[in-house]
């Protein structure tokens, strides 16, 4: 198919048509908008830098930025070292194999507004009834203090999305040549020095993978936000995805919430480059 | 002996499997046996097995969730959507792999680069166009799903065309077919098991998006996500009938798994290595 032949555009217009008007010019418009003095219809003054400027001085919005930056550590870490650990476990040549992948991937094919209602129950009742029962305090009180609603959300989020990353260990676990390890077994290496000289190595690009792909998601979370916690006790466990669906469609101040929108689209953009820039390099090393 | 230890070895590794899975799936243990509990059954413990099951809780989540209506919701915007994006996405990965051009790269890298934008960065103008647009309905979700669902799709198509050879298109033509008859009876059907993956990919995220219907839609015609949402509003501590909502609301998506579990699981792999 040549540029200039008709039958290639005619395959490319639906899509470009759907990326445009969905994502392209939106994003532009936004970009432009938060500029001025927008309000979802019309704007009337340009007023450059101030939307910017306020977000910044803003301390809802800077506390949602350290909540989600907080939260999104802390996940990518618990994420990884359970998806690998699930991983490995599923892939030892035991009977229930098929069945515990099945189990561990379920929670995520359910969406994070049932997850996160599900769990409200636990947090609250089952964990009530488990400290009126053990008498151990700890159980009592979750999701009403900043504290437990923060931990509340790393627990129902490792629990959805560990599934997810154990598949993407398992893709690289079952890529390792047996003849490997065979080898290595018949040379006496014990199972902790098979794993930490060959399993480990060649891993570790699953692990960049999985890093930055739960990263972003830990970014972006809105759905359990809202359904766990929605942002409550007094906003202080609302994340940025949240903070800025509120500006907008709450307080109805567009212009201020786009402008926080560029700011959140710049810090997912760096992190997906970042892990561009990373990926690039092993491969021209390797 | 030494197989003799290999063997008890395996066998504790299998035993902490199943105690795990036990643990990963008491969530929904718990909330399918306190959703057949009555209110005070659950006030005096949620724990254990219901004194005496009791079904109503399901009757009546299952009137007010207006669930077969918000099932033939969901299907109907997951399923046009689908579609669409199948359809669509593997028009164009076909053609930006025939066409070795400068320009054709410079589009696909486009697409991809897309990817980048998160959905809340371009939600606000999204949804004012649209409104403007009078555009905030049904059909203009599942043009948005278009929208944000076909640049991966075209990536993983686009991976896969490097697999069918450029010889079937000239036979075609020269037998006197054209480019669309080519594509639809030579190429999709050996996109297959790509096409498998892309729509699991979106099912996944579509099935169970609640943001931007929540935006686009009205209650009459809202999808489950978005009627659970209403629905869990109206009974805060009420929890034998949102528990059994939940369970409800969960139900066809265990259905689905359940016959397609395999390539649910291939599919997720090959989109998230890719």
């Amino acid at each position: 198919m040549q540029n200039r032949s008709l039958s290639f555009w005619l395959f490319l217009t639906p899509v470009i048509l759907g990326l445009g008007i969905v994502v392209v010019i939106p994003f532009f418009y936004g970009l432009f908008y938060s500029f001025t003095d927008w309000n979802g219809i019309t704007a009337t003054a340009f007023i450059g830098f101030e939307n910017y400027i306020n977000l910044f001085q803003e301390s809802e919005f800077v506390d949602s930025i350290w909540f989600t930056v907080k939260f999104a550590l802390i996940t990518v870490i618990l994420l990884n070292v359970m998806g690998l650990g699930l991983a490995l476990l599923v892939t030892r040549n035991i009977k229930s194999s098929s069945l515990l992948r099945t189990v561990f991937f379920m929670p995520n094919l359910i969406g994070g507004l049932i997850l996160g209602f599900i769990w409200q129950f636990i947090f609250i009742s089952v964990f009530g009834d488990i400290a009126g029962i053990t008498g151990i305090e700890g159980f009592d009180g979750w999701l009403s203090t900043t504290n437990t609603g923060f931990w509340g959300l790393v627990i129902l989020t490792a629990w959805q999305m560990a599934g997810y990353i154990m598949i993407i260990y398992i893709a690289y676990l079952e890529n390792i040549p047996k003849e490997l390890i065979e080898a290595a077994k018949i040379d006496g290496a014990s199972s902790f020095q098979r794993f930490k000289n060959i399993t480990f190595p060649l891993v570790a690009p699953a692990f960049t993978v999985s890093m930055f792909l739960t990263l972003s998601m830990a970014f972006k979370i809105y759905d359990q936000n809202l359904s766990l916690t929605n942002g409550g006790p007094f906003n202080s466990t609302q994340m940025v995805a949240m903070e800025i669906v509120r500006t907008a469609f709450s307080d109805n101040d567009m212009a201020y919430a786009q402008a926080k929108a560029v700011i959140f689209f710049l810090i997912v953009a760096v992190i997906a480059l970042t892990q561009v820039y990373y990926n690039k390099k092993r491969e021209v090393e390797m | 002996m030494k197989k003799n230890k290999e063997r008890r070895n395996l066998l504790s590794i299998e035993i902490l499997g199943l105690l795990l899975g036990l643990i990963w799936i008491s969530p929904f243990y718990l909330m399918i046996v306190n959703a057949f509990k009555t209110k005070r059954d659950i006030f005096s413990g949620v724990l254990g097995f219901p004194s005496e099951p009791v079904f109503e809780n399901f009757v009546e989540a299952f009137i007010d969730l207006e669930f077969l209506k918000s099932l033939f919701n969901s299907l109907l915007i997951t399923g046009f959507s689908i579609a669409i994006i199948i359809l669509f996405s593997s028009m164009a990965g076909y053609a930006l792999a025939r066409n070795k051009s400068k320009l054709s790269g410079v589009i696909f890298f486009i697409f991809v680069a897309a990817m980048l934008i998160p959905f809340q960065s371009v939600m606000i103008p999204l949804v004012s166009i649209f409104g403007q647009a009078d555009m905030l309905n049904a059909g203009g979700l599942i043009f948005m799903y278009l929208g944000f669902g076909c640049s991966l799709s075209i990536f993983l198509y686009h991976g896969a065309m490097t697999g069918v050879s450029k010889s079937l298109d000239e036979a075609a033509i020269i037998d006197g077919a054209n480019r669309f008859q080519t594509f639809w009876y030579i190429i999709f059907p050996l996109l297959k098991p790509i096409s498998v993956t892309v729509a699991i990919l979106n099912v996944i995220w579509i099935w169970n998006d609640y943001l931007l219907p929540s935006l686009v839609l009205n209650e009459s015609n809202a999808t489950i996500p978005l009627k659970m949402f209403y629905f869990f509003g109206q009974y805060t501590k009420q929890w034998h009938l949102a528990l059994a909502g939940l369970t409800i609301a969960i139900l066809p998506v265990i259905i689905g798994y359940f016959f397609a579990q395999k390539q649910i699981i291939n599919g997720v792999s090959e989109g998230a290595v890719k």
